[in-house]
């Protein structure tokens, strides 16, 4: 589904990734780890093609197609789907309103009719029960005044709504406590399928309890410097980042 | 793909523009006193109304343009502008039937049909072509509630008292160089009339259209509630396509008796000139409402796409206790269009209330300015206001400007403002972007949350119209 291939960004001047590799198959859900620094967001920006974000060696594709040419629009259309660890407040833009246009742009894009403003509703409805979301916020414009947790249960929903091929979530557990953390990763578990693959971003080891990955990977320097089963991450948990940078198995970053 | 939308989208052009085949009796080039007598004979007008026009006139020659607004454009030669056109043929009409059907077809295509079947079945409308009404439609369903509500040079033959009672009441000949300038070639305009305790039965619009070349639309609106009454009315307005700028001077005239409410919204859509700032209209207008009354209310609400120039401040007086003056605005300024506008909140009575919104949008080299006046009077214990002006700015050659006056001469009153300016986000732009929404798409959704707060003010079939408006004026205003 997604083959990254010796990948470099810059953001801005800086060189971030370095040459990155990585292969993700349909049903997999991919855990990616590292320090503050390491690339993990830049990694996931480039994949959904943030102005700003320039790739300037490698490649991706992404089902069969070059994933780096499209616009960030066609990208989200084509089932890329990316959950922001600081999603954006929309004030004026109720949340519906906003959810319909996302939904109907993805399936206009597959040449199917638009879905109607009542049906619409009664869908989202039930979207919004199915993440444990009050209704209520579905008028609230988007994200304004939300709780960090209710941001990323919006951000949850969205995703239900949307039923990408490919879901990246970007330190989604970031800011949110424990009650919330598990409510968010049972929302991203009941997507979890044979179609669709995850890439999970975070810094802890903690969201992988409730969202169990079946590969880890540890992003250094721009680069993926160690991959494994869920193990690793419990192994790094304990022994922390320093533990695999010092370990002398892979050239350290540059500083 | 996304990039050849973009390019089709900014290919776009202003869907108004078009121009009738229509031949029209006009008045020679010029400003001249003959010209003020001559547009006054045309239309057999009373000598109190010549006498108006002819103080106007007089008074106008000693007056200078003003120069205080943010707003730049070539000297205008008032001797070059033909200040009077009417459609031909000017015989009395009997029925919308006889309209002449140029005219008529310019209307369908602008969506205003003057056939009272086909019309949406709760607003009566008062066409205005160039230089004069060529039809109001409901005039009967109306006259069966009291309202009158006709062009202004019927009103003038049928109702020469209340003319000559209000006209020039609430904004004076002398008031300033346009107002003047209009006072003294004027050639239509709606009038209305709701009288005692009289809840208008239908919305009230007026639809005003610039068709003939060098001409300068000059029209004149006057709306009167009496005590308890109420109304709700609204103007649009849009023009050819055309390299020369155009004049447009009007003045607009509300008076709300004790308990009355006048609720008036504009959506103004004159031709703003190409991308490259090359024609459109400059929108030099006068709005001025009078509470007059104890508790009556004066509701302004705009939304100003169009225009090279505007420079517009819809204001309240509010002479009567306890009486409510709101202003809610949307401006926009693309490509090169410059807009100055705002209001002035002049409280006088006890207990007056009022509110300002402005939302200004700058786009492309667009120039956007509120200005606006908070007077308190003396004589106004516990007068209240609460302004907020926010500006959006998208990209980083155009400009928003701030001017609040602020007046106070009574300790009792509380006034809050509020502002703010921000640029369009990109991460608010890449979020929408990553949920499948054009640039174009997200763009019209971030500025019209923006506008919420203005566009919830405005009727509903308006509102739509507003939102969709607003998506066409900023294509091409991102890329």
């Amino acid at each position: 589904m997604l083959k990254i291939t010796n990948l470099h960004a810059k953001v801005g001047d800086k060189a971030i990734l370095k040459g990155l590799n990585l292969t993700v198959k349909p049903g997999e859900v991919h855990a990616i780890m590292g320090p503050n620094g390491s690339g993990k967001s830049t990694l996931s920006y480039v994949l959904a093609g943030r102005p700003g974000y320039t790739v300037t060696e490698g490649a991706a594709e992404y089902d069969g197609k070059d994933l780096l040419a499209m616009d960030p629009e066609i990208r989200a259309r084509e089932g890329v789907f990316l959950a922001f660890q600081y999603p954006v407040e929309i004030p004026g833009v109720s949340n519906k309103y906003f959810l319909k246009a996302a939904y109907n742009s993805l399936r206009k894009h597959r040449g199917e009719p638009e879905m109607d403003a009542g049906a619409f509703l009664k869908f989202i409805k039930e979207k919004a029960k199915s993440v444990e979301m009050d209704p209520a916020f579905l008028n609230r414009s988007v994200n304004e005044g939300f709780s960090g947790g209710e941001k990323k249960r919006n951000e949850i929903l969205q995703l239900a709504t949307l039923e990408p091929k490919l879901a990246i979530l970007d330190e989604t557990d970031s800011g949110l406590d424990i009650d919330a953390l598990k409510i968010v990763a049972e929302g991203v578990n009941k997507m979890r399928g044979p179609k669709r693959a995850f890439v999970v971003v975070t810094h802890y080891q903690r969201l992988l309890d409730y969202i169990v990955p079946d590969f880890v990977h540890v992003l250094s320097g721009g680069r993926i410097i160690k991959s494994g089963g869920k193990e690793l991450a419990l192994e790094l948990e304990k022994k922390g980042y320093s533990w695999i940078e010092d370990s002398g198995s892979v050239p350290k970053a540059a500083a | 793909m996304a990039n050849q939308d973009l390019k089709e989208l900014a290919a776009k052009e202003y869907k108004y523009g078009f121009e009738s085949d229509v031949e029209a009796d006009q008045v020679p080039r010029g400003l001249t006193e003959d010209t003020v007598r001559l547009i006054s004979a045309k239309k057999n007008e009373p000598k109190f109304m010549l006498e108006f026009r002819l103080k106007a006139y007089k008074h106008w020659l000693t007056m200078t343009e003003p120069t205080w607004a943010h707003v730049h454009y070539p000297k205008i030669d008032y001797q070059n502008v033909i200040y009077y056109s009417a459609p031909k043929p000017k015989k009395k009409l009997s029925s919308m039937d006889e309209v002449d059907p140029e005219i008529r077809a310019t209307f369908d295509k602008l969506g205003i049909p003057l056939d009272e079947q086909k019309m949406l079945s709760n607003v009566a409308v008062d066409a205005v072509f160039d230089s004069v009404s060529v039809a109001t439609t409901f005039r009967k369903t109306l006259a069966e509630a009291g309202v009158i509500f006709c062009s202004f040079s019927d009103a003038v033959k049928e109702h020469p008292d209340l003319l000559e009672k209000y006209l020039g009441s609430v904004v004076p000949y002398t008031d300033n160089f346009f107002a003047a300038l209009n006072a003294a070639v004027f050639s239509d305009g709606s009038f209305c009339y709701i009288p005692k305790g009289v809840k208008c039965p239908m919305e009230l619009s007026t639809y005003f259209r610039i068709n003939a070349k060098d001409t300068g639309q000059f029209e004149r609106t006057l709306i009167v509630a009496e005590d308890g009454a109420s109304v709700s009315y609204l103007e649009g307005c849009t023009a050819p396509m055309r390299d020369e700028n155009q004049l447009h001077a009007a003045v607009v005239e509300l008076v709300a008796g004790a308990d009355a409410s006048i609720k008036y919204s504009t959506i103004q859509n004159w031709y703003p000139g190409d991308k490259n700032g090359k024609g459109g209209i400059y929108n030099f207008v006068t709005k001025r409402g009078k509470c007059a009354g104890a508790r009556s209310k004066i509701s302004w609400t705009q939304v100003e796409t169009g225009s090279a120039i505007t420079w517009k401040y819809p204001s309240c007086i509010l002479v009567g206790d306890e009486s409510v003056g709101e202003f809610y605005s949307v401006a926009l300024a693309n490509h090169y269009q410059q807009a100055d506008t705002g209001t002035k909140m002049i409280h006088i009575g006890k207990n007056t209330k009022s509110t300002i919104i402005s939302k200004g949008i700058s786009a492309g080299h667009g120039q956007n300015t509120y200005r606006g006046q908070v007077k308190i009077a003396k004589s106004a214990v516990g007068a209240r206001n609460y302004s907020q002006c926010d500006s959006l700015l998208l990209g980083d050659k155009c400009g928003a400007h701030t001017f609040p006056y602020i007046e106070v001469g009574n300790t009792s009153a509380t006034l809050e403002h509020e502002a703010s300016t921000s640029k369009i986000g990109e991460d608010q732009l890449f979020y929408l972007r990553q949920r499948g929404l054009s640039t174009e798409d997200a763009v019209g959704m971030i500025v019209n949350g923006f506008c919420k707060q203005v566009f919830a003010e405005l009727p509903l079939e308006f509102a739509v119209e507003a939102h969709k408006l607003m998506n066409i004026s900023l294509e091409g205003s991102v890329g």
